[in-house]
């Protein structure tokens, strides 16, 4: 049995909104499960309910063998980030972290143990008699890390508490929450939007979209074998090329270029997905690019452009390749990295 | 440094309105100082007279009433219990109701809401002889209970309470809840120290509010143990002189300064902490 379970959860909304559809998934103990999607896919919704603060409409939930569909969400022993921190304003930082424990009837002494623990491994020791307001963003992340930890709960939830944050803070962050999970080892879940921060931090890595998870995995796996045009779109940056085209006997044609050999017994209009890293520049390649556009972002160039039909192609070279706006491109696909899509309903076919 | 017009201007403005505001108490101090013959010979008096000692030695000891038996010390003390209690309640209700609407999802909150905010509409002197009738089926004339109870719900306070509530932010609850606080913990813990500032205002209005009562106290009120501040200014201190009940009116002004002194207290003594909440904003 897993640590946490969820079997067919749905969530239906008072008004109507049907947010999470029948979603079944598991998440071992010690596991930094991920849920990445699109604004209002339902990932925060689904977090809630684990977290209890908001009904479970069918199905249910098991933490650490309970169910706890019912369980008051103060008695789950599930400890939650938000994006907003939800500090509490009117406590210091050392009540702010110690408020968990003495509604847990805690002795002080312990509590002052622990919270000077968790203050010491997130570096907030200084701050502890502060209010919150006079804390900068990252502080305040801190403190709600600290709040989230000091209680060591059965999970952490975290709602993307790094939105909040500008560019160079939540890498920092980043960083820090994922060696942090390591080194304290408590399941959690984490919610975010952007899939460079899902990548990086999960273990395992669930996509969703309208409330329904499109695929389940390792971030690898997920981005070199993604199940559907979504997930492919979704997790990989800068985002896949998508090309319309027809495959008819194992023949794909494309934008003015043909591929044999496709793996797959399917016929019929299809979109053929080749992220821009898994091209090269050959003499005589499958693809001929005019170049519109190029990014140098140093380690790296984007060189955007037109194949026949297409505009803003993307392709992906090393920053020392010199390619000036106009020229033309021969590109290969490396190692028949090419991804196809059944058009009428985006699933992986090949 | 340059002093603007603009400025000059405030203050002549702040200056006049704090004239407004002093000279009447002034008046009244100074005319509580000389005696009554000299007042009502020449009027209210700018400047002290000598008889201040004894205006004040007589206010506070002399025996008053038709039956010669309530002081003004034991006036002013009627007045403050009763202040006391009906600001204490009304604040405790309101922040406990309006807690009810806004965080209770039941159904009708709102309607409920509404169907207290129009009592308004109904003050204790539109609905007096009902509230008469049922304090005094429940025998509660001529006590404290009865003075306090029918003035203790506050639709003004509970609106404001719950526009207040209704400003802090779901996350908050939610945290506090998966930190282990149960909806009374949310209330001792997070609303009540969030909303100082406002108990504090709140409980200044409503202590002056419930101190300056008139007709409640002098309907409820047949014993003179009861009487308040407000009721004894008309009835004490009146002197008959060939029959006719003339004011003694050195020592009525000495009465009403001294009856300024409580609401006084309570607002320099509050403010203190509503300044104090303010300075403290949290964001
Ligand atoms: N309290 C609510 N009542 C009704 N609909 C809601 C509520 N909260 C969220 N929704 C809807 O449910 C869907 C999923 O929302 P949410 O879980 O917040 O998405 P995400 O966190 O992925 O952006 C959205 O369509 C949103 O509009
Ligand atoms: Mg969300």
């Amino acid at each position: 049995m897993s640590f946490l379970e969820l079997n067919k959860v749905t969530k239906i909304y008072p008004n109507g909104t049907k947010a999470v559809h029948e979603t079944s998934m598991n998440v071992e103990n010690g596991e930094f499960m991920v849920f990445v999607g699109p604004s209002g896919c339902g990932k925060s919704t689904l977090l809630r309910m684990i977290a209890g603060l908001e009904d479970i409409t069918e199905g249910y939930i098991n933490l650490d063998g309970i169910l706890i569909n019912k369980v008051d969400p103060s008695d789950r022993d599930v400890a939650m980030v938000f994006q907003n921190y939800a500090l509490y304003p009117h406590m210091n930082v050392y009540n702010n972290l110690a408020y968990g424990l003495k509604n847990r009837g805690i002795s002080k002494e312990d509590i002052e143990k622990k919270v000077n623990e968790a203050a010491k491994l997130l570096q907030i020791s200084e701050y502890l008699q502060r209010k919150p307001s006079m804390l900068s963003g990252g502080q305040r992340q801190r403190v709600a890390m600290g709040r989230a930890i000091v209680r060591n709960p059965k999970i952490f939830l975290f709602d993307e508490p790094l939105s909040n944050l500008d560019a160079k803070l939540r890498i920092q962050m980043r960083l820090e929450i994922k060696k942090l999970q390591q080194k304290v080892g408590v399941t959690s879940i984490f919610v975010t939007h952007d899939q460079v921060e899902a990548m990086t931090l999960a273990d395992r890595l669930a996509v969703i979209n309208n409330g329904l998870i499109e695929q389940l995995g390792t971030p690898i796996e997920i981005y070199n074998n993604p199940k559907s045009m979504f997930v492919a779109g979704f997790i990989g940056s800068p985002q896949m090329n998508f090309l319309e085209g027809e495959l008819i006997n194992k023949t794909l044609t494309s934008e003015g270029f043909e591929i044999n050999n496709v793996t797959s017994d399917f016929n019929g209009p299809v979109i053929l997905g080749i992220r821009p890293e898994h091209m090269s520049q050959t003499d005589k390649g499958l693809i001929n690019l005019s170049v519109d556009l190029v990014e140098q972002l140093g380690s790296d160039n984007l060189i955007y452009g037109e194949i026949k039909n297409k505009k803003d192609f993307c392709f992906r070279c090393p920053g020392s390749q010199i390619i000036k706006k106009g020229s033309k491109l021969s590109l290969n696909i490396n190692d028949n990295n090419y991804y196809v899509f059944d058009k009428s309903n985006g699933n992986r076919v090949n | 440094m340059k002093i603007k017009f603009s400025q000059i201007l405030a203050h002549i403005v702040l200056i006049l309105g704090v004239l407004l505001m002093v000279i009447p108490i002034w008046l009244s101090f100074a005319s509580s100082t000389h005696d009554t013959v000299t007042i009502l010979k020449e009027g209210m008096q700018f400047g002290l007279g000598d008889q201040l000692t004894r205006n004040y030695n007589e206010v506070l000891n002399e025996k008053g009433g038709w039956s010669e038996e309530v002081t003004a010390a034991k006036m002013f003390i009627n007045s403050f219990i009763m202040a006391l209690g009906i600001a204490t309640l009304k604040v405790i209700i309101s922040a406990m109701s309006a807690y009810a609407l806004v965080y209770f999802r039941f159904k009708f909150a709102v309607p409920i809401f509404w169907l207290i905010f129009i009592t308004l509409l109904v003050p204790l002197e539109v609905r007096i002889f009902p509230s008469y009738k049922i304090v005094s089926d429940l025998g509660l004339t001529n006590s404290y209970t009865g003075l306090v109870l029918p003035l203790v719900a506050s639709a003004t306070a509970t609106f404001f309470f719950r526009q207040f509530y209704k400003t802090i932010p779901d996350e908050l609850l939610e945290s506090a809840k998966l930190d282990g606080a149960n909806s009374w913990r949310f209330f001792i813990d997070f609303l009540v120290p969030l909303s100082k500032t406002m108990i504090a205002a709140m409980f200044i209005f409503m202590f002056v509010y419930g101190y300056s009562q008139y007709l409640w106290p002098l309907i409820m009120t047949t014993s003179e143990e009861y009487w308040t501040v407000v009721m004894g200014m008309k009835i004490i201190f009146t002197e008959s002189y060939e029959g006719v009940a003339l004011p003694r009116t050195a020592e009525r002004f000495a009465y009403i300064i001294l009856s300024m002194i409580p609401p006084v207290l309570v607002v320099v003594f509050l403010q203190k902490w509503f300044i104090k909440g303010l300075i403290q904003t949290e964001k």
